[in-house]
């Protein structure tokens, strides 16, 4: 075990009812760095993404196997409460989600329920919105709905509150693939900015983005790990065939 | 006829469709006035809506009707305050927290319960409610205020659960997952985020409940005990609007002051349950600016 890692994932399968969607995963993610998940629909790479965080709990009738250490914690060991692990492993979604609220009170949501004091969240909320690039853009409209922005401010927001409850890693799940390309390069711009203090993982459909933001790739398929290795290694000469049939566009 | 006239002719078509409701809703409406409006070229239109006597029958009768909508608003508001918690809760019960059997059952069920015709609810009010609120207080009738509540009130939980449901069903999941990866619990995130975002929806469920309960008149009908005072008591008598029109519409000559004074006491009630619906709207629209969820 290197001393930087920061989750570890040892023979995890994972099961949607009869249908078995992950077989025998062990991976590991490095501290501050950026890794990608890349791989065709349905390969279990949104699935991998939502086991880290325990997302899948709330999908019935799901089963994992195996066992994933955040910090050399098994994650689903019985005594663990997930939603301490959620408080720690920050997750932004495919679809911006900013909730029915104003733009302050979607930031300070987190932080409340963990008990942040009052006189602190202000701070907090300018602190978030400047890491998610976004403070100048909205410090004017604070008490406005999130509804109003747009698609790529909502995604930004989302960052930034997701950034608000200070988490260890932050889960990307096709973060840009319901925006434009300007917001897409914000994003991607924000995500190097990140690494320096957060552990990411990205889900990603788009191979020029694994490529420019991510250290490490991941390719899956059909719920297996096919490789795993340094970006400029997968893009470059990867050691599987099926990997460069898939980064050059052959399949998928 | 070309493709044109046809659309042309199709489009007025669907719009005769749609007057068809306005036209009959506004004779209804317009008979109403007609048949109530002459009361007030006799009796002024404060002493009808602020008298305290319903006597149409004496000579000279007096038409003060305020005994009737205190009545009204009475069991309209304690039936409310039952129905309320009860109907949003269950609610949020089968929407949220049932696993998928139990959810199946309860909503078939409350389907069945508003199914039940008023007059069986009315009736069981009456023999069975009645008489063991009788015993039980010690009162001289069990046809009071609080019974006629409580069976409004379950006749509106219906109407509350099943469109409060409807709204929670529609708060989109990806608020609920947001919540959750930020580490809020089932509860917090059912209080701070789902609630919230169909509060919209729920409001108007609300509202629709106190229309159905105020305008209802067979259980007023039946266990409102049918006194026309202002009550003293949670324990005593009262006589609803629609329970007067009811009982009394059949024995009275047409076009006298009595029939005249129930046409004007209808239009309090359609003025009532149209104020409802006009808040239910307004308070729908209002929740609505920041309860929506686009991209």
């Amino acid at each position: 075990m290197a001393a930087n890692d920061i989750i570890q994932i040892h023979h995890v399968n994972f099961y949607y009812g009869a249908v078995r969607a992950l077989t025998d995963i062990s991976m590991q993610f490095e501290k501050n760095k950026v890794t990608a998940l890349i791989g065709p629909s349905g390969c279990g790479k949104s699935t991998l993404l939502r086991l880290l965080n325990r997302m899948n709990d709330l999908i019935d009738q799901t089963r994992v196997e195996g066992e994933i250490l955040f910090e050399g914690r098994n994650i689903y060991a019985p005594q663990v409460d997930p939603v301490e692990i959620r408080r720690k492993i920050g997750m932004v979604f495919q679809k911006p989600n900013p909730f029915p609220k104003t733009i302050y009170n979607n930031i300070t949501y987190g932080p409340k329920l963990n008990g942040v004091p009052a006189a602190d969240l202000p701070g907090l909320v300018e602190q978030s919105l400047r890491q998610a690039v976004l403070w100048d853009e909205v410090k004017d409209i604070l008490d406005k709905s999130a509804m109003n922005l747009s698609g790529g401010q909502q995604q930004r927001l989302c960052i930034a509150r997701a950034l608000a409850m200070k988490p260890d890693v932050l889960l990307m799940d096709e973060p840009t693939s319901a925006l434009d390309p300007i917001s897409t390069a914000k994003i991607e711009e924000l995500v190097e900015e990140l690494k320096r203090h957060y552990t990411i993982i990205i889900v990603t459909h788009n191979m020029q983005q694994a490529a420019r933001i991510s250290d490490q790739t991941a390719f899956f398929y059909l719920g297996n790990l096919i490789e795993y290795n340094k970006t400029e290694k997968i893009f470059t000469k990867p050691d599987v065939k099926q990997t460069e049939d898939y980064i050059t566009g052959r399949f998928g | 006829m070309n493709r044109k006239n046809k659309e042309v002719f199709i489009k007025y078509l669907f719009l005769l469709f749609a007057l068809v409701s306005i036209i009959v809703l506004g004779l209804i409406v317009f008979s109403l006035f007609r048949e109530g409006m002459p009361l007030f070229a006799t009796v002024p239109f404060r002493d009808f809506l602020f008298g305290l006597e319903w006597y149409p029958t004496y000579d000279p009768p007096s038409f003060g009707i305020f005994p009737l909508i205190v009545g009204s608003l009475i069991v309209t508001a304690i039936a409310t305050l039952i129905s309320v918690p009860l109907g949003v809760l269950a609610a949020v019960y089968i929407s949220e927290i049932a696993p998928q059997r139990v959810k199946g059952i309860l909503k078939s069920v409350i389907e069945l319960l508003a199914g039940l015709p008023s007059v069986v609810l009315g009736f069981f009010g009456m023999v069975i409610v009645a008489p063991w609120l009788q015993e039980t207080f010690d009162l001289p009738t069990g046809l009071n205020i609080i019974n006629a509540s409580v069976i409004l009130a379950i006749m509106a939980i219906p109407t509350i659960s099943s469109i409060s449901e409807d709204a929670l069903y529609a708060v989109p999941r990806e608020f609920k997952e947001a919540s959750y990866a930020l580490g809020a619990t089932k509860f917090e995130t059912i209080a701070k985020v789902i609630v919230p975002a169909a509060l919209s929806g729920i409001s108007t469920a609300i509202m629709l409940g106190m229309a159905r309960a105020i305008g209802e008149t067979m259980v007023v009908l039946m266990v409102a005990g049918g006194a026309a005072a202002i009550p003293e008591s949670l324990f005593d008598s009262v006589r609803p609007m629609p329970a007067s029109i009811a009982a009394e519409m059949g024995e009275t000559p047409y076009r006298s002051a009595h029939y005249q004074a129930l046409f004007a006491t209808g239009i309090v009630l359609f003025v009532l349950t149209l104020a409802f619906n006009l808040i239910a709207d307004y308070v729908s629209h209002k929740f609505k600016q920041t309860g929506s969820a686009t991209l």
